[in-house]
């Protein structure tokens, strides 16, 4: 018995007794009734519903000026923020963790804030300090700016949270080496650094990429929802239900849906590849 | 791993006693008539009438008919309401902003056909679209034409998702038609209305929001939600234009109420004279006049809805969001400038 | 040189991005004292939303939890077919929109929908009422726990769980006395996380609630009434007090996070 014990506990040994079936079984079976209940059946709905009209109903809802145009204004947008993020993120994360300053901690504490407030508040919040009113008189009200400034927002935990871990984790030998080589800082950054954070980046940047796609509540503010020209794709969703037109709704939700699995499966891959290298 | 059918059968047995605990946090069941005769009746009605329907039942509840009558109200923009109302959410009574909203409805058949049938047709308040402006008004916007000249910029909502908008923009249809143009320049005159406007909120109450914060020079609104403003110490100013458009509330009782005679007594008592003062306090035009109720400035070219054929052609003839006048302006306008 | 450009450039983005705006608000709401903010606070209006907004909340969070460590066991644990749909599905959440998620609830649970309306038949209100509330605020922090907890469970192995299997104990032994405790830590993290996700939900509330005053009125959603009715400060303190909550709960899970740590520098 305890020779088995001793072989079971070599590190090392992934062998996979046989568990009696129950337990597992009871747990697969809420897991996945719960996730279906919740999550698959109501999105699978949202699907069914966008092809009220067949397929022809569903690009032409999709393919309508005002939808198109808001479609690519989420896209786009959440891009151009997703790609700062990923600068600014690294940025940051880097100083947290490789310098020393005074309430460095209180700052650390509070990049995770976006991530854990209301998003009214953050709306709110935006237009008082960036609306007309702006105590800094800076007006971005009613721009596409204004919107970009609310997604960055956000999202801006999101990056940060995904590299600092993998920057604490990294040892600082083959650094060293190199800058006693004579490597630049920027050299080493490139060749050391980058490589080793990169699969990190990537994903906080899918994240906060997903998490644009889907921003409500903050950008219902301070955007000026002009069709065609600042209305974000889940403001124009909501403007389709309130018109009855959940078919309309439900093929723009639709698009929304199939490029966040897009977005999803990328960062799958990229966990997968992530672990890889571990 | 091997499945049992036990452990699955346990799985779904869990999975339920999951969803008993949600309805357990259920704080209660609604409507629930509770001993001692009290009857509790759900009020659901858009955003504004919030502070005057507070008072009213205060007073409902002082009159015989109201002793044992408790509320549950629920406040919001007038579309959502009505079709929370249309998904299932419980109502005695219910009053909206304009009348499609009632329609909507009585196609889900929760209010009866005949609701508009009484002597009010159904409305229980009424007020006008007005111009309102900075105070002093400074660049002197009184009247239609006004909203148009270079450089003035207008707030009033999106159109497809507030029914304020609706009723500033045939407010503005036909001011334009009363100083003489035909058919075709009132279209024109829309199309130039939308273009000077920068923000398109999704309801009334968010544009006079945005208006308050300092967004704008003019904004299009309900007479009685610049007065709401004023009476909340906002720095705003209004005009009531010459030629403006009725507004008109609907009021009724659903046909899905258990509580019928309680919930026709209330609406009842929104008619008495207690009920309207209250209203015209709030700013809202009393649809039954009395000593009590204030004032209003009377429109000389005051018109309503009737004379574009009634809420249904309105809808498809301006609404409609693929071929309809205002469709087809909001489409042209949609064209991307960098910002 | 270099390293100053490095910490103006980031913490210039972050005054103007965070710290900003997190000043104007608490700025704004003890513009006028304490007592305006007091009055708000504690009206029955207020009380209400504070009672729900917290009832809806922890109903979700348990929800998650149990969800959440049953996920995280059978994708670490086992090997199945499906495991990576299912493993990227748990993450879709972030990924909706609180619009699409309150118009997907509906769709399903309404009561003028099929399933819906048994239910409603059935004296079960889903929609407008608390369970809705809580299955679309269970929908959005859905992938928090789980992914607080996998790395952990896949960091310490099953050595031990196989070791105590052998020595005979069950598997609801083994879950509570050897799974449990190792990941506590995480679990504490995911947990808190998830409840200050949950209590900030206002979107896919917003679409589900029918906003049933004393009832199924959230906090956020009191700050949007009272914003409307142009009691600024009275927003701007049920705000604050949501801030409050945020930062408590952020400063919990600092501590809780696992290897939170410092530089090796």
């Amino acid at each position: 018995m305890s020779q088995l014990v001793s072989e079971l506990s070599r590190p090392g040994v992934r062998a996979r007794v046989k568990m009696p079936a129950l337990g597992p079984s009871v747990n697969g079976g809420f897991v996945v009734l719960f996730l279906s209940l919740v999550v698959l059946i109501p999105l699978s709905m949202v699907v069914y519903h966008a092809a009220d009209d067949g397929w022809s109903g569903f690009w032409h809802q999709v393919h309508s000026p005002l939808a198109w145009s808001a479609l690519k204004l989420t896209v786009g947008t959440s891009l151009v923020v997703a790609l700062i993020n990923l600068v600014m993120g690294t940025a940051i994360a880097w100083l947290l963790v490789r310098d020393r300053l005074p309430g460095q901690s209180v700052l650390d504490t509070i990049i995770d804030l976006p991530f854990a407030l209301p998003t009214i508040v953050a709306g709110v919040t935006l237009i008082l300090l960036f609306g007309t009113t702006s105590p800094i008189g800076i007006d971005l009200a009613y721009a596409r700016s204004g919107v970009l400034v609310a997604l960055l927002f956000v999202t801006l935990p999101f990056v940060v949270r995904t590299v600092q871990p993998v920057l604490l984790e990294l040892d600082r030998d083959m650094e060293e080496a190199a800058a006693s080589l004579g490597a630049s800082p920027l050299t080493i950054f490139r060749r050391i650094v980058l490589p080793t954070i990169a699969p990190a980046a990537a994903a906080g940047t899918t994240l906060s990429f997903a998490r644009a796609l889907s921003e409500f509540g903050s950008i219902n503010f301070i955007s000026g929802n002009l069709p065609g020209h600042t209305q974000v794709a889940s403001v124009f969703i909501y403007g389709k239900i309130q018109e009855d037109s959940v078919t309309g709704a439900a093929a723009v939700s639709t698009v929304l849906l199939a490029v966040s699995l897009v977005v999803i499966v990328l960062l799958t891959v990229i966990q997968r590849w992530v672990a890889r290298r571990e | 791993m091997t499945y049992s059918t036990r452990g699955l059968v346990a799985g779904l047995a869990l999975t339920g006693a999951a969803a008993l605990t949600l309805t357990g946090c259920n704080g209660g069941s609604a409507n629930a008539s509770g001993g001692g005769g009290k009857v509790k009746l759900s009020l659901v009605a858009y955003s504004t009438p919030q502070a005057a329907y507070e008072k009213i039942i205060k007073a409902f509840q002082a009159t015989p008919a109201g002793k044992n009558v408790e509320f549950q109200q629920s406040y919001g923009a007038s579309g959502d309401q009505s079709r929370a109302v249309a998904s299932g959410l419980a109502a005695d009574v219910v009053e909206f902003s304009l009348a499609p909203d009632m329609q909507r409805l009585v196609d889900a058949k929760i209010v009866a056909p005949a609701w508009d049938k009484n002597q009010y047709k159904g409305m229980v308040t009424d007020s006008v679209v007005v111009i309102a402006t900075r105070k002093g008004n400074p660049k002197h916007i009184v009247d239609w034409p006004d909203l148009v000249k270079p450089g003035v910029e207008v707030i009033t909502p999106n159109p497809f998702t507030s029914g304020g908008a609706r009723w500033n923009l045939m407010a503005a249809y036909g001011g334009s038609l009363a100083d003489g143009d035909d058919e075709n320049q009132a279209d024109a005159y829309l199309g130039e209305l939308l273009k000077h406007t920068p923000v398109q909120d999704s309801s009334a109450r968010d544009s006079l929001q945005t208006f308050t914060q300092g967004k704008g020079d003019a904004l299009l609104s309900y007479e009685n939600d610049a007065i709401f403003a004023q009476q909340n110490n906002q720095a705003i100013d209004y005009t009531v234009p010459d030629n403006t458009i009725l507004i008109e509330n609907p009021v009724a009782v659903t046909e899905t109420s258990e509580h019928p005679t309680e919930a026709k007594a209330f609406v009842d008592f929104l008619y008495s004279d207690t009920a309207q003062k209250i209203f015209s306090d709030n700013g809202y035009r009393p649809v039954v006049k009395s000593d009590e109720t204030r004032d209003f400035p009377q429109p000389s070219g005051l018109f309503d809805i009737t004379k574009f054929g009634g809420w249904d052609a309105v809808m498809t003839k301006f609404f409609d969001p693929d071929n309809g006048i205002v469709g087809k302006i909001e489409q042209g306008l949609g064209v991307p400038t960098s910002k | 040189m270099s390293r100053w450009s490095l910490r103006t450039v980031v913490l210039a983005y972050l005054a103007f991005l965070l710290v900003l705006p997190v000043a104007v608000i608490l700025y704004r709401t003890f513009q006028h004292g304490m007592s305006p903010v007091i009055d708000t606070l504690t009206t029955s209006e207020a009380a209400h939303a504070f009672q729900v907004t917290l009832i809806v909340a922890l109903c979700a969070v348990v929800l998650n939890t149990v969800f959440g460590v049953g996920a995280a066991i059978l994708l670490v644990r086992y090997r199945f077919p499906g495991r990576r749909i299912l493993d990227a599905l748990i993450d879709l959440p972030i990924a909706v929109s609180p619009v699409v998620v309150g118009l997907a609830l509906t769709l399903v649970y309404g009561s003028r929908t099929g399933f819906g309306g048994w239910l409603t038949d059935h004296g079960i209100q889903v929609i407008f009422s608390l369970p809705g509330m809580v299955m679309a605020t269970s929908f959005v922090a859905l992938p928090l726990v789980v992914r607080a907890v996998a790395p952990v469970l896949e960091e310490i192995g099953e050595e031990q769980e196989q070791a105590a299997a052998t020595l005979g104990a069950s598997a609801f032994q083994r879950f509570t006395r050897i799974t449990l405790p190792s990941i506590r830590g995480a679990l504490a993290y995911g947990v808190v996380l998830s409840l200050a996700r949950a209590l900030g939900e206002f979107g896919a509330v917003a679409v589900v609630s029918g906003r049933l005053i004393g009832k199924t009125e959230t906090v956020p959603l009191y700050v949007l009434d009272l914003y409307n009715n142009f009691d600024q400060t009275g927003a701007y303190a049920a705000a604050t007090s949501l801030v409050l909550v945020a930062v408590v709960a952020l400063v919990a899970s600092r501590f809780l996070r696992p290897r939170a740590g410092v530089s090796r520098a």
